[in-house]
């Protein structure tokens, strides 16, 4: 099993690897798109991907087209505390308390300050 | 399985690979192209088109393009209800707009015929060639027509619609049970697992039962499964008996469900109990990875493609990254939202490879509404991570509606029903 997940990893470095090798010879236009893209570097990536797994109910950026609530613009704290009382059955909820006991405290951190961090640039 | 792996090792390889990649450890090797990166996701539904806006929302300098022979999109998710007659075409119709004008992909509506995986190129039927640094491919099923005698594309497009790819399919089935005779029987036919959206004819059951019940008193449904079980089987039961006592029927597989051959011309089907007729037929064949992963040489002996569950980068072709229903996602259900779910991870790892970082460890998540009637729906979620075991569902999440689920809950569960698939069609396609 060890080398079944250090073969499915090695399988993404060594992409990660050939593409890495572009560095060496970044052109002009790489380095505006890198500049673009800079704003998702800070991003945490595992924040990142935890909270992608939301919009699909709550809308891109949680933004809400459809009757679930949107959080798009609210606090990492306000979203933190949300997510804590669905995990601990002290929100009513039909679906969320099923979703929210799927991540630890430390993840639900991560959503929070993802969605948080999300508006506040926006509001830059 | 061998030595168990414990989580703390699991993290270990994360982290030291994040940092083997930092330092430039693997410097050396040959950039494929000097310029743009260059992506090209292969079909447009719940996987693809998830796919090819996240890589752009991410990292808008990557080139997305996106093919997909349809310049409308329709859903198989509500359209079941389509069938009952709650919903029109145009309500399940999605298309590529907004992913061109405010994303950025560029669409291409033709088919993809070919992939040469050494090349890193994808021919279109049109004759364009497309190069890639990464191909994303989305191409759902196939059906597996010859594994019931009598039955083909040809009578699945005249006489026996599945009506388990949305569009002209679902047009067939909804118009023949708006023509069948009040006192026919309708009947449906799900393959053996897996296959696409679980629940899914067991939902379009209840919501032809419910138009029966309306307009055709005198017929019924009944369902002929290869299955011994089903999803939601306890809800499911439980809310046809509350809302239509009589009307449905289901067989199981050992109990003279399955179906061996049919008879067009006859309308009926053989099982292993006799010959069972039906005004409106419903075969749902069973399934496979869609054609061109197939062709690509994508799939095992399985006839669906393995995958790093990291980046779902095909195990057998590097560079080619198999999304949806066609990929082999451990504990994940062949389902739009899991195909999405699955396409918003991958475009994730997508950029962080091309921009030479470590993907970060997956999280993923399926929500499947079915609607039981117009205003009672249930629902089954769960939440996956990567362990030792590959994909796995985190223990103690997710779930089922309650079964002792009171009417308020029931009708909450169909209003929820019907605001996700109003914002999953819009983080995929709007």
């Amino acid at each position: 099993m060890v080398k079944k997940i250090t073969s499915w990893l090695s399988v993404g470095l060594i992409s990660a690897a050939a593409l890495s090798g572009c560095n060496t010879q970044t052109s002009e236009k790489q380095e505006s798109a890198q500049q673009a893209s800079a704003e998702a570097e800070d991003v945490d990536p595992r924040g990142q991907i935890l909270a992608l797994s939301c919009a699909s109910c709550h809308g891109t950026d949680g933004k809400s087209v459809g009757i679930m609530p949107g959080f798009y613009g609210k606090s990492a704290s306000y979203l933190k505390n949300a997510l804590m009382e669905f995990k601990n059955d002290e929100r009513y909820s039909t679906v969320m308390g099923r979703h929210a006991k799927g991540y630890t405290d430390e993840e639900i951190t991560l959503i929070a300050e993802y969605f948080g961090g999300l508006s506040q640039q926006n509001s830059k | 399985m061998g030595q168990k792996f414990t989580r703390r090792d699991f993290n270990k390889l994360f982290i030291a690979g994040a940092a083997g990649s930092t330092l430039g450890v693997f410097g050396g090797a040959k950039p494929l192209f000097a310029s743009q990166k260059r992506v090209v996701v292969i079909g447009g539904g719940f996987g693809g088109a998830s796919a090819a806006k996240y890589i752009k929302k991410l990292d808008s300098s990557v080139s997305v393009t996106l093919v997909e022979p349809a310049t409308t999109f329709y859903t198989c998710p509500f359209s079941n209800w389509v069938m009952g007659g709650l919903k029109d075409m145009k309500d399940i119709a999605q298309t590529f707009d907004i992913l061109k004008s405010q994303y950025g992909v560029e669409v291409i509506h033709d088919e993809a015929a070919e992939i040469d995986a050494a090349n890193h190129t994808v021919k279109l039927k049109g004759g364009k060639e497309l190069k890639y640094d990464r191909l994303v491919v989305s191409p759902g099923i196939d059906f597996n027509y010859d594994a019931i005698e009598g039955y083909s594309e040809e009578v699945a497009n005249t006489k026996m619609p599945h009506a388990y790819q949305a569009g002209p399919q679902t047009e067939l089935l909804t118009k023949q049970l708006q023509d069948m005779a009040d006192g026919d029987n309708v009947l449906i036919c799900p393959p053996g697992n897996p296959f696409r959206c679980p629940p899914g004819p067991y939902e379009r059951a209840s919501l032809i039962a419910n138009y029966l019940k309306k307009n055709k008193p005198n017929s019924k449904v009944i369902i002929l499964d290869a299955k011994e079980k089903f999803s939601k089987q306890g809800l499911f039961t439980k809310g046809w008996d509350k809302l239509y006592s009589g009307i449905i029927e289901w067989r199981a597989g050992s109990a003279g469900g399955k179906v061996m051959s049919v008879d067009p011309a006859a309308m009926t089907v053989q099982t292993a109990s006799g010959p069972v007729k039906g005004g409106v037929i419903n075969v749902i064949p069973p399934q496979r990875a869609g054609k061109i992963a197939f062709d690509a040489g994508l799939t095992n002996e399985t006839g669906w493609c393995p995958v790093n569950p990291i980046t779902f980068e095909s195990t057998i072709h590097p560079g080619i990254h198999v999304i949806g229903d066609a990929c082999i996602a451990g504990a994940m259900p062949k389902s739009g939202f899991a195909a999405s779910s699955q396409g918003k991870v991958t475009a994730a790892s997508v950029v962080r490879l091309m921009q030479g970082k470590v993907p970060a460890p997956p999280s993923l998540v399926n929500t499947c509404y079915s609607l039981v009637g117009p205003g009672y729906g249930i629902s089954v979620a769960a939440v996956y991570k990567l362990t030792s075991d590959g994909i796995v569902s985190i223990k103690g999440a997710g779930g089922l509606t309650p079964m002792d689920a009171d009417d308020d809950l029931l009708s909450e569960e169909a209003t929820y029903a019907r605001g996700w698939y109003n914002n999953i069609a819009q983080d995929i396609w709007g």
